[in-house]
């Protein structure tokens, strides 16, 4: 028997190139050693961060931006357990990501070894699905698996734990066999009888809502989604990871709905006869109060997970099935509808209840996001991390392509928004991209900065700079007797920290500044941190209360 | 009300923690799980009885078919099955009051597996009624150690609880 001999190693990389990876985002040490020498002669490209929670926001970054799976690569015991955030944010958001880890050999499991962490076990309650490799033979296998499992159904992370002596032994290598996974199947098409019972719940409807989340982007059925909305004519509201699953300018989009939603897609939710959920959760803060949730509606949901169905609100038609597929069968069937009342009433609530703020001349968020939408014509990839920053990112940014808005809904990590921006910048690297920051989460991975400006990668952050860690600040002002507990910031001098990476550095105090500095940071080669300093006392308005109905907003 | 799974598994290292971890994270409450290898020797088959309505059920079904290594759920409560339990009993048993456990092991066709100097170890099979009642007839003796299986069940007659295509089942998948 001839046949080539390959290292575990060697085979891992052969099978993820078979996957179509060229990009790993990684760290070092001492147990991944033999997949690091591997990579040394590979033509896998490795992005080297500067802590494995960047490495894997920024697969998860690459992943959400261009639909392909990312892959992270760390080290074993704290190499590994620094990537649990990163897998738990891809976990709660549905992102395609497969995460290597060294591990100790074999014969060390299970001894508490120098840098051994269980991170099969750790991780157990947040991937899809983990393998520790037991024998560099099954590796082609596991690899071939952990994509597949990554990428069909409802995406996630997948873990490969890789043992230094499984990676360093050498084997005859043979072709992968096929997949074992008998257990696992994901329905596309949505059963026609409930397809045809949807039709017939929307025909007979006079004030249908559509609900559209993460699902619509994730399968790509933005132009489905269009076709049924306006077919229909009825309005869509998008949650947070839906955004730009629907053109934000759209006379039918709402925007976002739930606890910083716009009052107009609230009310609609509220009001409506019949409430068409796509690709979309029941999140909490979606919701508000269950019991006040589309109270007078039908509930129509369309997911590929059937455990979304029925896990928060009762339904009346589950459809289970991907999403574009069963809007394609939909609109096989469904009518024109005209319903002109129901839409002469939602123009009525959009025109009475715009978003707005108050415009007094100082230097206002909101103005800066609506700025960058303007200068990039809406065009940019817009990451972001998690506060006030992102929600008015999410409310004044129209976001009119799906991909193009990519932020940590789930989980609400902060410190996401750079290393995505990384990944996704990696991904689409002709293209502006964005992170919009606040002052508390920039330094959450602001290391990553190094990363950017190593790689050449010309990411823009732009920190709305309040001085605070502004939406605790705000719980704290409302539901708290303004007892300002431990969210005052003092910051490092952000323009001089950007210089000391090697990025460009601006500060913005006065919005004449704003465009100039914008322009300034696109035109760029370099990677820039724009210090905007803004009005600390600023909140995100509208607003539901924590566990209130979504109808009876604040602000 | 409770509620019988029948669950078939792939045999693979770590299955077990998976199937655990999930209920516990979901608050789901187990009554009791019994698990071991089938005809198949890739495969196990699980029978886990949860309480619950049939609401939180069908989650735990749904949630537990999410579980790669988890190929096939029947919630056979409803049909017609059969399910025992396995019981081992250590009872005190001074020489004056053998006799009457002995009568007691033989009313509910138990079998002593040990005898020890003050002890008489007692096996049980049956269904949860029969296992009940033992215990209670052996309890005023005082029982030193009690261990149960959990039980096992299958469906009664051709149909095979593990590929039977039950509605819910379908639901499920
Ligand atoms: C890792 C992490 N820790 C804590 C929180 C809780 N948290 C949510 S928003 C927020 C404040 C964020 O402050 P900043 O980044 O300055 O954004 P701002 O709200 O001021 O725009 C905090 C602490 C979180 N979401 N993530
Ligand atoms: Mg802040």
């Amino acid at each position: 028997m001839g046949g080539v001999k390959l290292s575990g190693a060697e085979i891992l990389l052969k099978s993820l190139q078979a996957e179509g990876v060229d990009t790993i985002f990684g760290y070092p040490g001492g147990q991944a050693l033999p997949i690091y020498d591997a990579l040394y002669d590979s033509d896998i490209r490795h992005i080297l961060t500067r802590h494995e929670q960047g490495a894997a926001h920024a697969a998860d970054g690459y992943a959400r931006a261009t639909g392909r799976p990312g892959v992270c690569l760390a080290t074993s015991g704290p190499g590994a357990t620094n990537l649990v955030t990163g897998i738990a944010n891809a976990y709660m958001d549905s992102v395609p990501m497969v995460a290597i880890t060294g591990q100790v050999s074999r014969a060390l499991l299970g001894r508490d070894s120098f840098q051994e962490a269980d991170i099969t076990g750790i991780t157990l309650p947040i991937t899809k699905h983990s393998y520790l490799v037991e024998d560099p033979s099954e590796l082609g296998r596991i690899v071939k698996e952990a994509f597949h499992l990554a990428t069909t159904g409802r995406p996630g992370p997948v873990l490969i734990d890789m043992p230094k002596d499984v990676s360093s032994e050498v084997i005859n290598y043979e072709i992968p066999g096929e997949m074992q996974l008998p257990g696992y199947s994901s329905v596309k098409d949505g059963d026609l009888g409930l397809v045809l019972e949807a039709a017939r719940a929307i025909a007979a409807s006079m004030r249908p809502v559509i609900y559209a989340g993460g699902g619509v982007v994730i399968s790509g059925a933005h132009k489905e989604l269009l076709a049924l909305a306006e077919l229909l004519m009825a309005p869509v509201c998008n949650t947070l990871l839906g955004m730009g699953g629907f053109p934000g300018n759209h006379p039918l989009s709402l925007g976002m709905l739930g606890m910083h939603g716009t009052k107009y897609a609230n009310y609609a939710v509220c009001e409506c006869d019949l409430l068409i959920a796509i690709g979309a959760r029941f999140d909490d803060r979606v919701t508000g109060k269950l019991e006040t949730f589309a109270p007078e509606a039908k509930i129509i949901h369309i997911d590929i997970d059937p455990a979304e169905i029925g896990k928060n609100v009762r339904v009346d038609i589950p459809i289970v099935g991907d999403v574009k597929r069963v809007l394609c069968q939909l609109l096989e069937v469904l009518q024109p509808g005209l319903r002109e009342a129901w839409r002469d009433r939602i123009q009525a609530w959009k025109k009475e209840y715009p978003l707005s703020y108050c415009d007094n001349g100082r230097l206002k968020p909101q103005s800066i996001i609506r700025e960058i939408y303007n200068i990039t014509e809406g065009a940019a990839r817009v990451t972001t991390e998690v506060g006030q920053h992102q929600m008015w990112t999410a409310q004044y940014y129209s976001f009119t392509k799906p991909r193009s808005f990519i932020t940590s809904g789930g989980l609400g990590t902060m410190g996401f928004g750079l290393p995505a921006a990384i990944g996704v910048q990696v991904g689409c690297p002709d293209e502006v991209v964005f992170d919009i920051a606040g002052d508390g989460s920039i330094q959450m991975n602001i290391q990553e900065l190094c990363t950017a400006v190593n790689y050449e990668l010309p990411v823009n952050v732009a920190i709305l700079d309040n001085g605070v860690l502004g939406m605790v600040r705000q719980w704290q002002e409302l539901f708290y007797n303004r007892r300002y507990s431990q969210t005052e910031l003092s910051n490092p001098d952000f323009v001089k920290l950007a210089e000391a990476y090697g990025a460009e550095g601006i500060r913005v105090t006065k919005p004449v500044e704003v465009a100039p500095a914008l322009e300034q940071a696109i035109r760029s080669s370099k990677p820039v941190m724009i210090d905007f300093v803004v009005d600390r006392e600023e909140n995100v308005m509208p607003m539901v209360p924590p566990g209130g109905s979504i109808g009876k907003m604040l602000g | 009300m409770r509620h019988t799974l029948a669950v078939t598994v792939e045999n693979n290292p770590g299955v077990l923690t998976r199937v655990a971890g999930l209920f516990s994270r979901r608050g789901f409450n187990i009554d009791s799980l019994a698990v071991g290898r089938t005809e198949n020797p890739r495969v196990s088959r699980m029978t886990i009885i949860v309480e619950g309505d049939d609401m939180v059920v069908e989650q735990v079904a749904k949630q537990l078919h999410k579980l790669i290594d988890v190929i096939k759920i029947s919630d056979i409560t409803r049909n017609a099955y059969v399910d025992r339990e396995l019981v081992m009993i250590k009872v005190h048993a001074e020489p004056s009051a053998r006799a009457e456990i002995m009568q007691l092991v033989d009313i509910f066709r138990a079998r002593i597996v040990d005898v020890g100097p003050k002890t008489l170890t007692i096996e049980v099979t049956g269904d949860e009624g029969k296992i009940d009642a033992i215990e209670l007839s052996l309890r005023p003796f005082g029982i030193k150690e009690l261990v149960r299986t959990g039980k096992i069940a299958m469906l009664r007659g051709v149909k095979n609880s593990a590929k039977n295509n039950s509605q819910k089942e379908e639901d499920v998948k």
